[in-house]
């Protein structure tokens, strides 16, 4: 007897999965147990097997489309069967219900490298958008269709922009409770529960603190357009952004310099260091900028309105792209730290960005932003500051390409070029260029990050 | 400040009373000879005399319905009932009467009186003697209650119930008597319907008086060790009730368990659950989760006795499951 | 069974021990207290008549043909001394000198009423008449009663606290142990049952094995009366006895007056325990009628003077029902339930 196979739960929080690839294809045979496709889950990439032996009549979507948790993706049954009922229905439910109605090839961007600017011109940052009216209630098998949440969880979701059919509720029957809202908001329950002066507090030092929320879109139904409410978390960086594309002075500085030296470096690095953990070049380049800033201490300012406030220690914040939007997670005093640690930490703090469980104070604080589209394929760009902080740095990929050296010679260079954005309040073109100057001199003499 | 028991608390506020007010007087079986079943009484007889300190015979109804008239005409009695289980061949004085007589009489007549005595379980005293019965009072008009939790409420709040000009309905805890804390030398009054927060957290309040503040705060204590902040509130007079505070903190946690020592059905905490959600519906996160005794009469054994209380074990339960974390 | 039940007056018996001749008596004193009990009867009158077109709801106890007892026994005591009654006090409350007019407002449930409207019939008090109810739970008023002779005591006054209770209180516990805890502490009580044969519709034969009530006094060896309430002039004398006793010397006295209410225990009550017979043979010992001729036979007042005396008691009672009819309603409950 054929049947309809769901996309598990492969995480306790997951909500839905990006099928990333069949490993088994239409007509093969499988026994229980046998790895069927890998998904990628808001955690990790994991294994989807099957519980049931049989042949794979008919797998239901394509690799690559975000599929939510439960919607049909094969159906599974002997060999000859007819399943023609069974594709009816689960096109009813893939149109109706759980899986998209838009196949979505895309990869979201949770799962991409982390790291990505604050800038609106970051690409592919939004999640796969299914439309509003065809949201599943995917929460409430036992409840008749009906969307359970606690009253607090509704409130919350009115103040946070959260449309309810999107989350996955984790109380008795499926009830949506608090904590479902916040982990969709990414708002720290902890930090949350002391709004609303907390966030104020909040808000003048991150670019990701909670703001009060404004006036609320309205789903679509029309089919030719698709409001998602805004989160909180968007919310917040629309109108920072805002602020400071208008409000500071920006002027740009672009350099780019030999990164031979600097893959070499990391190369070495990883394999002294075995299997103990990977150096990225990130992480170089985030030890690079601190130690320029302790070179060049101008740099590492910020404008008060009466005041240059000089900060006297060095914390890097790191913008990271995640589904539902940006953070910037801060390694403390990053002059001081060894590259192990800062490639450590660095890890640990993007995991638990994307985790939600990130603390207040750890993205908080930074004096000094970097953010590195390389991994996307962009050459170069330049990068929105994240105040207060008096500039930011945009770095690009490497890049191979001819160069003439000081012998007139052409040879193969790799270049990495960067873009500093600087608040003209407080640092002026001399000041910037003598930055980049630093860490050029000290990207292309790697070493020195060791010293 | 000085360090005595919640007993010794209970006898200061009775002194000083006395002494400050000479109407004020003492009625109940066994008060004044004997220096009190529960030596709450211990040296009033001496300093105040027969005439202040009244032995009764076994006749509730009767010297309740004495304290009442007294109080109709110009005295402050205090009546003491052995247990407050005694209470209830009395109940018709304090309720048709002590708590209707200031309305029925258009005001011409109050009832400044305070109807005191130990309530709630003790230790294996069985059925007949392991009660609380702070909703029926509760339930009243015209009465106030009062149940402290500790020995500086115990003074504050008996001192504050003597002077009131209402029939009092003064709730104390058997297993309390011994229990020690510092209390204020001298005038030492604490209001009525004030709630107050013993231990201040975020994510759940927990709402109980008497002896089940103690029981609450060992399960605070144990919840934290769990990762989960506590807020816990004593309301202390439980008519007046200091809803507002309870609404405050409940709009803070989002979650909220009561605990008290009596049944279940018509309790107290039943009426405080339904006013938090008409109040805060928009803040609960879950249900409001009661914990109380079960539902039978209090068997005698040991063991049994314990099962039916609330225990610390009981409302960390309750608390895991409105915070769904069970 | 009703054969059984009816009750007379031959039964009645008095103590061995009780002075006599307490009933001679002066125009002086036996004319106002006719008019007491002749506007007490009006004033009743009107209030059934009321009760039957619906100005007064609820319950409405009448103790028509019981007049000589409160009459009399109010005469007996100081305006300083304290009376507690029960929800059959609309003859004690006035004969204590709360006006007719506060009286019936007061059942009619207007503000002007002796308590705004928020006690009615059954819940009548006077705090400056030293009344103190009014109570609607059979016997739970005596050890209040108790009690304000308690605070007498405890203040050294001279003053007597006199309660009114029915046949029916005999058997309840308030009772009960009010008379002891007066008994015991000494207090300067006079207890005064009004026994009128029921309690309700049932009668005292079938409520109690000792229908004299007094013998409960024995119990706590406390002195006790025992008499027929027709005779106004007898009641106040032989209450007198006792609540002088109870001033001089707080010892506290059970007094059973026999008596009988010619009307149903209250309006709603259709009377089937009884036979009319009965009820007629009890009218011959009207309070009024006697007191009348008392007054013509024995004392040869003018008859004139007695047409007048009522004459003036029917525009009392006239004058409270219209002002009860215009009176504004009851308005406000709230300030009286807790006082600040």
């Amino acid at each position: 007897m054929a049947q309809i196979i769901g996309l598990p739960k492969l995480s306790p929080t997951m909500e839905e999965g990006v099928l990333v690839r069949w490993v088994k294809q239409e007509g093969d045979e499988v026994e229980p147990g046998d790895l069927i496709a890998e998904v990628e889950t808001d955690k990790a990439n994991m294994d989807f097997a099957l519980e049931d032996e049989g042949v794979l009549l008919k797998l239901l979507v394509e690799a690559g489309a975000t599929v939510k948790l439960g919607a049909p993706v094969l159906i599974l049954g002997e060999a000859g069967e007819d399943i023609s009922e069974l594709l009816v229905e689960a096109q009813n439910q893939l149109s109706a219900g759980p899986a998209p109605a838009d196949p979505v090839a895309s990869a979201p961007v949770a799962s991409a490298p982390a790291a990505s600017a604050p800038a609106a011109s970051a690409p592919a940052a939004s999640a796969p958008v299914t439309p509003v009216a065809s949201m599943p209630v995917a929460t409430t098998p036992a409840s008749g269709g009906r969307l359970l949440a606690s009253p607090l969880a509704k409130t919350l979701a009115i103040e946070l922009g959260i449309d309810l059919r999107t989350v996955t509720g984790s109380g008795p029957g499926g009830r949506i409770v608090e904590r479902d809202v916040r982990a969709v908001a990414g708002t720290a329950p902890q930090a949350a529960q002391t709004a609303p002066q907390a966030a104020a507090v909040l808000s003048g030092e991150t670019a990701l603190a909670v703001i009060p929320p404004g006036p609320l879109a309205v789903p679509g139904n029309d089919g030719e357009y698709v409001d998602k409410p805004l989160t909180n978390i968007r919310r917040t960086i629309a109108e920072r952004l805002t602020a400071a594309k208008r409000d500071i002075p920006h002027f740009r500085l672009t350099t780019s310099f030999e990164a031979g030296p600097l893959l070499a470096f990391r190369k070495r690095l990883n394999e002294l260091m075995g299997g103990k953990g990977k150096v990225t070049i990130n992480d170089l380049l985030i030890k690079g900028i601190a130690l320029a800033l302790r070179r060049v201490p101008d740099a590492n300012v910020a404008y008060l309105g009466n005041a240059i406030r000089y900060f006297t220690q060095v914390h890097i914040g790191v913008a990271v792209a995640l589904e539902r939007g940006l953070m910037t997670p801060v390694v403390r005093n990053a002059d001081l730290k060894g590259l192990g640690v800062i490639s450590t930490e660095v890890k640990d703090l993007v995991g638990r960005a994307k985790d939600r469980k990130l603390k207040a104070h750890e993205i908080t604080g930074s004096t000094f932003t970097i953010s590195n589209l390389g991994m996307f394929g962009i050459d170069h760009f330049d990068a929105i500051i994240n105040p207060p902080e008096g500039a930011i740095l945009a770095v690009g990929r490497i890049v191979k390409q001819p160069i003439i050296d000081d012998d007139g010679k052409i040879g193969l260079g790799q270049r990495m070029t960067m873009t500093m954005s600087c608040d003209h309040r407080v640092i002026d073109g001399a000041v910037g260029a003598r930055f980049l100057d630093e860490l050029v001199e000290l990207l292309e003499s790697p070493e020195s990050l060791a010293l | 400040m000085p360090i005595i028991s919640y007993r010794e608390a209970l006898n200061a506020a009775l002194r000083e009373e006395m002494q400050r007010d000479e109407t004020v007087f003492l009625m109940g079986e066994e008060v004044g000879h004997y220096q009190g079943a529960y030596k709450v009484s211990q040296g009033l007889l001496e300093e105040f005399s027969e005439r202040r300190v009244v032995d009764t015979p076994i006749a509730e109804l009767g010297f309740s319905g004495v304290g009442v008239g007294a109080a109709m005409v110009g005295l402050r009695p205090v009546i003491e009932f052995m247990s407050f289980n005694f209470s209830l061949v009395a109940i018709d004085q304090i309720i048709n009467h002590a708590a209707k007589m200031y309305q029925m009489s258009a005001g011409q007549f109050h009832i400044p009186m305070v109807f005191r005595g130990p309530s709630g379980p003790a230790v294996q005293v069985g059925a007949q003697h392991s009660q609380s019965f702070e909703s029926y009072y509760c339930y009243v008009p015209g009465l106030k209650v009062v149940c402290p939790s500790t020995p500086a409420d115990a003074k504050g709040l008996l001192k504050t119930a003597i002077r009131d000009d209402n029939p009092v309905v003064f709730m104390e805890s058997e297993l309390l008597y011994n229990s020690t804390g510092e209390v204020p030398e001298g005038e030492h009054l604490v209001p009525f319907g004030k709630a107050e927060i013993k231990r201040a957290g975020k994510e759940v309040t927990l709402i109980a008086w008497s002896k089940m503040v103690e029981v609450v705060l060992e399960a605070a204590t144990e919840l934290e060790a769990l990762g989960i902040d506590a807020e816990v509130l004593d309301p202390r007079s439980l008519r007046p009730l200091d809803i507002d505070s309870m609404v405050e903190s409940v709009k803070k946690t989002g979650r909220c368990v009561i605990v008290e020592v009596g049944w279940s059905m018509c309790g107290l905490g039943a009426e405080i659950a339904f006013q938090l959600q008409r109040e805060c519906l928009d803040y609960l996160d879950a249900p409001v989760e009661r914990v109380t005794s079960d539902d039978v009469p209090m068997p005698y054994a040991k063991n049994l006795e314990q099962e039916v209380m609330p225990q610390v074990k009981d409302i960390v339960a309750a608390v895991k499951h409105v915070l769904y974390l069970d | 069974m009703l054969a059984g039940a009816m009750s007379s007056r031959a039964d009645i018996r008095i103590e061995p021990d009780t002075p006599e001749n307490l009933e001679a008596t002066t125009e002086e004193e036996l004319l106002p207290l006719y008019k007491t009990m002749l506007s007490i009867r009006r004033l009743e009158e009107a209030s059934a008549k009321a009760y039957s077109v619906g100005k007064i709801g609820g319950f409405l106890h009448l103790a028509i043909g019981q007049e000589a007892v409160c009459t009399g026994a109010v005469a007996a005591l100081r305006p300083e001394d304290y009376i507690t009654s029960t929800y059959r006090e609309h003859g004690h409350i006035y004969a204590r000198g709360v006006s007719a007019r506060a009286i019936l407002a007061e059942m009619w449930g207007k503000k002007t009423g002796v308590v705004k409207g928020l006690g009615g019939s059954m819940h009548m008090f006077s705090k400056e008449h030293n009344f103190l109810g009014g109570h609607g739970i059979v016997g739970g008023h005596v050890p209040i009663a108790v009690g304000a002779a308690f605070k007498a005591k405890y203040h050294g006054e001279k003053r007597v606290s006199a309660v009114f209770f029915g046949d029916g209180s005999a058997t309840i516990g308030g009772f009960a142990e009010g008379l002891a805890l007066a008994a015991l502490w000494k207090l300067p009580v006079v207890f005064i049952c009004e026994n009128n044969q029921y309690s309700m519709g049932t009668p005292l034969y079938r409520t109690t094995a000792a229908p004299d009530i007094t013998q409960r006094a024995l119990a706590h060896d406390m002195d006790r009366d025992r008499f027929d309430g027709d005779d106004v002039i007898k009641v106040k004398r032989r209450i007198a006895l006792a609540v002088e006793r109870a001033r001089e010397t707080n010892r506290p006295t059970l007094i059973e007056v026999r008596t009988y209410r010619f009307r149903g225990h209250s309006m709603s009550d259709p009377g089937l325990y009884r036979t009319r017979e009965e009820v007629a043979e009890w009218k011959k010992g009207d309070p009024l009628v006697r007191a009348k001729r008392r007054l013509i036979e024995e004392l040869g007042v003018d008859e004139e003077k007695i047409k007048a005396i009522a004459a003036e008691v029917k525009d009392e009672i006239a004058d409270a029902v219209r002002f009860a009819d215009t009176s504004p309603a009851s308005d406000s409950y709230l300030p009286y339930v807790i006082k600040e």
